[in-house]
C-alpha cells in the first residue's frame, strides 16, 4: 500500500504530476481482473491532461496544494463534470453528470487527481459489490472472497495500492465494512461534516461520505480538507475546532474508552470466534500502553438493525422515485404509454436488491403501515440515540468490532439477504445516531487468514478523537 | 332542473384550499429564477428542477419570510416549530417523483379571515393552515401528437397553500372569500397575486346537507379553478347537481372534478377509490424551521394596515358597498385614503377624497379586472399619484367655493397623473370660479334679460325656472360661475 506522503517524497524529488498518474494507471491496469472500477480510458485521459494542467500552473508556484499531484479514486456515485456517473446501476449506465460534488471539488482544489470511479453494490445496496450491475469487485487477499461493500472498489484499490486514498459512502456501514474486509483504514463522519452536495443519495438521514485509506494519518489528511458546511447541503455542520489536519496520539491516552459488550457477546448469533479473538488481542493492547478500557452494555444496539433496515428502505424508495425514464439515464423502449414506461424502465434499470428495498420502502410508508413501521422505527432510533449519548457522558470511545465475520467467499451471503443484512449488526447503529465512527485493522482471522476490523465510536463532531485513538494503534502495532 | 324551493331546504358547506404563488427572486429550493412569465421552457431550471442525482433542497429564506407575512395577513398563527415533508407520486410534472410540502407542522397555523358580504352579511371564515411547497411543473398534449411535452419552469416555484374550515355556505361567500385572499396576499406583497398567470388557483370543496342536519353529506373536489367566477359559478352548480343527485336517490361519491368554463358545469376525474397513497414522509434533506418570536414579531411590523382596519377607518364616511370595497380593492387608492385620514379629521373632505379616489380606482388605477389579466399590480407600486396634502387642499377649494365640483374632480385626475398644487393647476387651466360680484352681475343680468319667461315663472313661485337662469350664466360663463353665488344675486334681484 501507499501512502500520501509517500507520494509527496516523489513530488519533492522531481517527479511531476503526470508521472503520479500515469504509474496509478499502471497499477490499475495490472489489476484489472480485481474489477475494481466502472470507469474507463476516458477518465484517464482526463487524469492526465489535469496533471499537465496543474505542472504547467503550479511548476514554480509555492502555492501547490496539500494534495498537490496526488491522484485518488472516487465511489461511482460521485458526481464529476463530463464523467459517467452510473451508482453501478444498469438505470444510469450511460449518465454523464453535469456537475461536480462538492467534496471532489474542494480535493481538486488542493491539487488532487481523480484517475477513476470505482465499482460498488449499485447505489450502495449490499456489502459485497456483487450488487454491482457491472461486475463483482475481488478480494485482494483472496480472490474467492468479496471486498465488502458497498464502497467495495474503493476499499479494494487502496489495498491494491493502486492509490493512497479513496472517497466512499457510508449508510449503514459501507465505508467500514469493506475497509475491515480489505485490511485498510476507513471514516465514517459524524453526519453533516461533510457535504452530501453532488453524490447520489441512498438515505438521505444516514449517508456520510469519507475517506479509505492505508494510514489513520491520510484519513486525517482528507477528513481536515473535505468537511465543513456546504452552502448547497443545508445538512451540513460547521468544521470543529478539535479536527487537527494530523492525529495526535498522545491526547488519546486519556481518553475512556469502553467496549460495547453486547457486540462480543461470545453467544452473539453470526459473531465468528476468530473476530472476537483479534478484537480481545486489540483491547489488551490498548490496555497494555496504558489506556484504560471498560465494558459498557447498551442494550439498545440489538435494536439497531430492525430499525435500519425500516427507515433506509423508506428513503431509499423516495430517493430513487427520481429515475423514471423522463429526462435522463435508462429509458425503455417500446412502452406504449406513461405507466408503462415507468414500469419498463424500472423493471429493466433496477436490480433484484434495489428492487427489493424499493419494496419495503414503499410498504412501511404506505397508508396504514407508517406508524407499524417507520415511526416505530424512528421511535427506536431516538432511544438508540439517547442510549449512546448516556454512554457518552462516561466515555470518550466505544469499541466492537466492524462486522461479525471476515470477508466470506462469493455467493455465500448473497442468496440470503437476511444473512447479508445481519452482518451489518455492529455499523448500523452509530449509522441510525449520526456518529463518527472508523474502522481500524486489527490483524488478521486465525481460520481465514482474512483482515479483521475494529470498529470505534464517538460522539457526533468528535471524529478527531477517533482519528488520534487510531493514530495510538497505528503506532501500537508497528 | 329542481325548484327552488327544493333548493332552499338545502344547505352547501364550502371549503377552500388556495394555492399562492411566493414572488420570490428564486425558486423555493434552488437559486435558479422564479419568474418564468414569457421564457422558454425548460429555460429557468437547475440541477434540482431538473431532479438531477445527488442535488439536495436549500430552503430559500425569502420565500419563508414571505409565508410568515403572509400568515400575519391571514391573521393566523406562525408556528415556532415547522418542518418540510416529502408527498410521493410518478408524473412527469413531478422531477423527484415527490412534491416538498409541509405535512404535520406547518409554518402558518390556525387563523380567521373576515368577509363582508355585498348583502351586508357578515362571515368568519377560520383558517386551518397555511404549509410552503413547491409547484410542479407543466405538461401540454400537443394534439394529434403521440407524446406530451415537459416544462419544469414552473417546478420549484414557492407556494403557499391556504387551507379553509368549511365555514362557507354560499357562493357568493365562495367567492368573496377568493377575492378577500387576494387582497391580503396583495397588501401582504408575497405575490404578484395575478389570476390570469396562475399566482393564486383555487380549489373548491363542497358537499350539501339538509338544512338543519348537522352532519355533512360527502364532499367533492373542483381543482384549479383560476377566476372568481368561476368559484362562484361551480359552487352553484355544484351546490344543485348534488341537490339533484340526493333527491333522486342517488350516491353522491366523493371525486375530484374539474371545471370547464365554457360550458359552465363540472365534470368528474377521479373518484376516492383512486387516490394515490402519497406515502407521506419527513423531508430528511431539510432540517426543521425554528423560528424566534423576534422574528415573528419583526415580520408582523413590517405589514402596511390590512383591508380590515382601512374599512374600519371607512366606516364614518357611510359610503356604499361598492364605493368602500373599490378603495378597499385597490391598494394605491387605499394606502392614500389612509394617508388623508391621519392629516384631515374633516369628514366632509374625506368623503369628498374617497369619492375622487374610488371613481379614479375604477379607471386610472388598477382595476379588479386586470387582476384577471396579464397586468401586473403591486403594492410596491405606489409612485405617481397625488399627495395627500394636495388632494386635502383641493377638497378645501371646492368648500371654500374656488372649484365645483365638476372642475375638481378634473384636477384631481390631472394631480393623480402628475402631483402638483392643484391651485395653481386650477388656475392654469382657468377652472377657479368667478365670484367677483360685479362681473357676476354683470351676467345676471344679461340672462334675466332675456330669459324673462323664466323669471316670470319665479316670480310665481315656479322654484324649477331658478335653475334655468343659473344654467344660462354658467354658460355665459363658460362653467367657472360659482352657482350658489349666482343663486343668490338673482334671488336678491327678484
Amino acid at each position: 500500500m501507499i501512502t500520501v506522503s509517500d507520494l509527496k517524497q516523489q513530488i519533492e524529488e522531481g517527479s511531476r504530476p503526470l508521472d503520479l498518474v500515469n504509474e496509478a494507471i499502471l497499477r490499475l491496469q495490472n489489476s484489472t481482473q480485481f474489477n475494481t472500477i466502472i470507469s474507463g480510458d476516458k477518465m484517464f485521459k482526463q487524469a492526465r491532461e489535469r496533471a499537465k494542467l496543474l505542472d504547467v500552473k503550479f511548476k514554480t508556484s509555492d502555492k501547490k496544494g496539500e494534495l498537490y499531484g496526488i491522484p485518488f479514486v472516487v465511489k461511482d456515485n460521485f458526481l464529476i463534470t463530463d464523467t459517467q456517473t452510473t451508482a453501478a446501476s444498469n438505470i444510469l449506465k450511460n449518465f454523464k453528470a453535469p456537475y461536480t460534488a462538492t467534496v471532489v471539488q474542494k480535493l481538486e482544489a488542493e491539487g488532487a487527481i481523480c484517475i477513476a470511479k470505482a465499482n460498488m453494490d449499485s447505489f450502495g445496496h449490499g456489502s459485497s459489490t456483487e450488487n454491482s450491475d457491472f461486475a463483482p469487485t475481488l478480494n485482494p487477499h483472496d480472490q474467492t472472497r468479496v471486498p465488502g461493500g458497498s464502497s467495495g472498489g474503493s476499499a479494494a484499490l487502496v489495498a491494491l495500492g493502486v492509490v493512497p486514498f479513496a472517497l466512499g459512502t457510508d449508510t449503514g456501514g459501507s465505508i467500514r465494512q469493506p475497509a475491515s474486509f480489505c485490511g485498510v483504514y476507513g471514516f465514517k463522519p459524524s453526519y453533516g461534516l461533510v457535504s452530501r452536495n453532488g453524490v447520489v443519495a441512498m438515505a438521505s438521514s444516514t449517508d456520510c461520505i469519507g475517506p479509505l485509506a492505508s494510514s489513520t494519518e491520510d484519513l486525517n489528511l482528507i477528513l481536515d480538507i473535505v468537511s465543513g458546511e456546504d452552502l448547497k447541503d443545508s445538512t451540513t455542520i460547521a468544521k470543529p475546532e478539535s479536527i487537527l489536519s494530523n492525529p495526535d496520539a498522545s491526547s488519546a491516552k486519556k481518553y475512556k474508552i469502553a467496549v460495547v459488550k453486547e457486540t462480543l457477546d461470545p453467544d452473539l448469533e453470526g459473531l465468528n470466534p476468530e473476530v472476537r479473538q483479534q478484537i480481545l488481542e486489540q483491547i489488551t493492547k490498548l490496555k497494555q500502553s496504558g489506556v484504560k478500557v471498560e465494558e459498557i452494555s447498551i442494550p439498545e444496539v440489538k435494536y439497531a438493525l430492525p430499525a435500519y433496515y425500516v427507515i433506509v428502505p423508506a428513503e431509499i424508495s423516495s430517493n430513487l422515485s427520481r429515475y423514471d425514464g423522463i429526462r435522463y439515464g435508462l429509458k425503455s423502449v417500446g412502452a406504449k404509454d406513461l405507466t408503462e414506461t415507468y414500469q419498463k424502465t424500472r423493471a429493466e434499470g433496477f436490480n433484484s436488491e434495489n428492487k427489493l428495498r424499493i419494496l419495503i420502502g414503499t410498504y412501511v410508508l404506505s397508508s396504514g403501515y407508517y406508524d407499524a413501521y417507520y415511526k416505530k422505527a424512528q421511535q427506536v432510533r431516538t432511544l438508540l440515540i439517547q442510549a449512546f449519548d448516556k454512554a457518552f457522558e462516561k466515555y470518550d470511545i466505544l469499541i466492537s468490532p466492524v462486522a461479525p465475520t471476515t470477508a466470506f467467499k462469493f455467493g455465500q451471503s448473497s442468496k440470503d439477504p437476511l444473512q447479508m443484512y445481519l452482518g451489518d449488526i455492529m455499523t448500523v447503529g452509530p449509522s441510525l445516531a449520526g456518529l463518527p465512527a472508523i474502522s481500524v485493522p486489527a490483524g488478521f482471522g486465525s481460520t481465514t487468514e482474512m483482515p479483521v476490523g475494529l470498529q470505534m465510536i464517538a460522539q457526533r463532531a468528535e471524529d478527531q478523537k477517533l482519528l488520534n485513538l487510531s493514530k495510538l494503534l497505528e503506532e501500537n502495532s508497528k | 332542473m329542481i325548484d327552488q324551493k327544493t333548493l332552499d331546504s338545502y344547505e352547501m358547506t364550502i371549503g377552500i384550499e388556495c394555492h399562492v404563488q411566493l414572488k420570490t427572486k428564486s425558486k423555493l429550493f434552488t437559486a435558479v429564477d422564479n419568474d418564468a412569465r414569457d421564457a422558454a421552457p425548460n429555460s429557468t431550471i437547475s440541477e434540482l428542477c431538473f431532479g438531477l442525482p445527488g442535488t439536495l433542497p436549500v430552503l430559500n429564506e425569502e420565500a419563508l419570510h414571505l409565508a410568515v407575512r403572509a400568515g400575519h395577513a391571514l391573521n393566523s398563527k406562525i408556528n415556532l416549530f415547522s418542518s418540510f415533508d416529502r408527498k410521493h407520486y410518478f408524473y412527469p410534472d413531478s422531477p423527484l417523483g415527490y412534491q416538498i410540502t409541509q405535512m404535520d407542522h406547518p409554518t402558518v397555523g390556525e387563523g380567521k379571515v373576515k368577509l363582508n358580504l355585498p348583502s351586508g352579511e357578515e362571515v368568519e371564515v377560520r383558517i386551518n393552515r397555511a404549509h410552503i411547497e413547491s409547484d410542479a411543473g407543466k405538461l401540454t398534449h400537443p394534439a394529434g401528437k403521440d407524446y406530451s411535452l415537459v416544462d419544469l419552469n414552473r417546478a420549484g416555484t414557492p407556494l403557499l397553500e391556504i387551507v379553509s374550515e368549511p365555514d362557507i355556505h354560499s357562493a357568493e361567500a365562495a367567492k368573496a372569500y377568493a377575492q378577500e385572499l387576494n387582497l391580503l396576499m396583495r397588501y401582504a406583497d408575497v405575490s404578484y397575486a395575478n389570476l390570469y398567470y396562475g399566482n393564486m388557483r383555487f380549489d373548491v370543496n363542497i358537499s350539501i346537507a339538509k338544512k338543519g342536519s348537522k352532519e355533512l353529506g360527502t364532499r367533492a373536489e373542483i381543482k384549479n379553478l383560476n377566476s372568481y367566477k368561476a368559484v362562484e359559478a361551480c359552487s352553484n352548480y355544484e351546490f344543485k347537481r348534488q341537490v339533484k343527485l340526493f333527491e333522486d336517490g342517488e350516491r353522491i361519491i366523493q371525486e375530484t372534478r374539474g371545471w370547464n368554463d365554457s360550458e359552465q358545469k363540472t365534470f368528474s376525474q377521479r373518484s376516492k377509490e383512486d387516490a394515490q397513497d402519497y406515502r407521506y414522509m419527513p423531508e430528511p434533506d431539510i432540517p426543521p424551521i425554528k423560528l424566534s418570536q423576534e422574528y415573528i414579531d419583526q415580520v408582523a411590523a413590517e405589514l402596511p394596515a390590512m383591508p380590515g382596519e382601512i374599512r374600519e377607518l371607512l366606516k364614518p364616511l357611510n359610503l356604499t358597498y361598492s364605493q368602500r370595497e373599490t378603495i378597499v380593492g385597490h391598494l394605491k387608492a387605499a394606502a392614500k385614503m389612509l394617508e388623508v385620514i391621519s392629516l384631515s379629521a374633516n369628514l366632509e373632505d374625506q368623503k369628498r377624497i374617497a369619492n375622487w379616489l374610488q371613481y379614479l380606482s375604477a379607471g386610472e388605477i388598477e382595476s379588479p379586472e386586470t387582476l384577471e389579466s396579464p397586468e401586473l399590480p403591486s403594492l410596491q407600486n405606489l409612485e405617481g399619484g397625488a399627495s395627500a396634502q394636495h388632494l386635502i387642499q383641493l377638497s378645501q377649494m371646492v368648500k371654500d367655493g374656488k372649484l365645483s365640483s365638476t372642475a375638481a374632480k378634473e384636477v384631481a385626475i390631472k394631480i393623480w397623473k402628475k402631483d402638483q398644487d392643484p391651485g395653481e393647476l386650477a388656475k392654469e387651466l382657468n377652472l377657479i370660479q368667478i365670484s367677483d360680484n360685479t362681473e357676476l352681475e354683470k351676467m345676471v343680468e344679461k340672462a334675466m334679460t332675456e330669459n324673462l319667461q323664466a323669471v316670470a315663472d319665479l316670480k310665481e313661485g315656479k322654484e324649477k325656472a331658478i335653475g334655468a337662469l343659473v344654467g344660462q350664466v354658467m354658460k355665459l360663463s363658460k362653467g367657472k360661475a360659482n352657482p350658489s353665488a349666482v343663486q343668490k344675486i338673482i334671488r336678491g334681484r327678484l
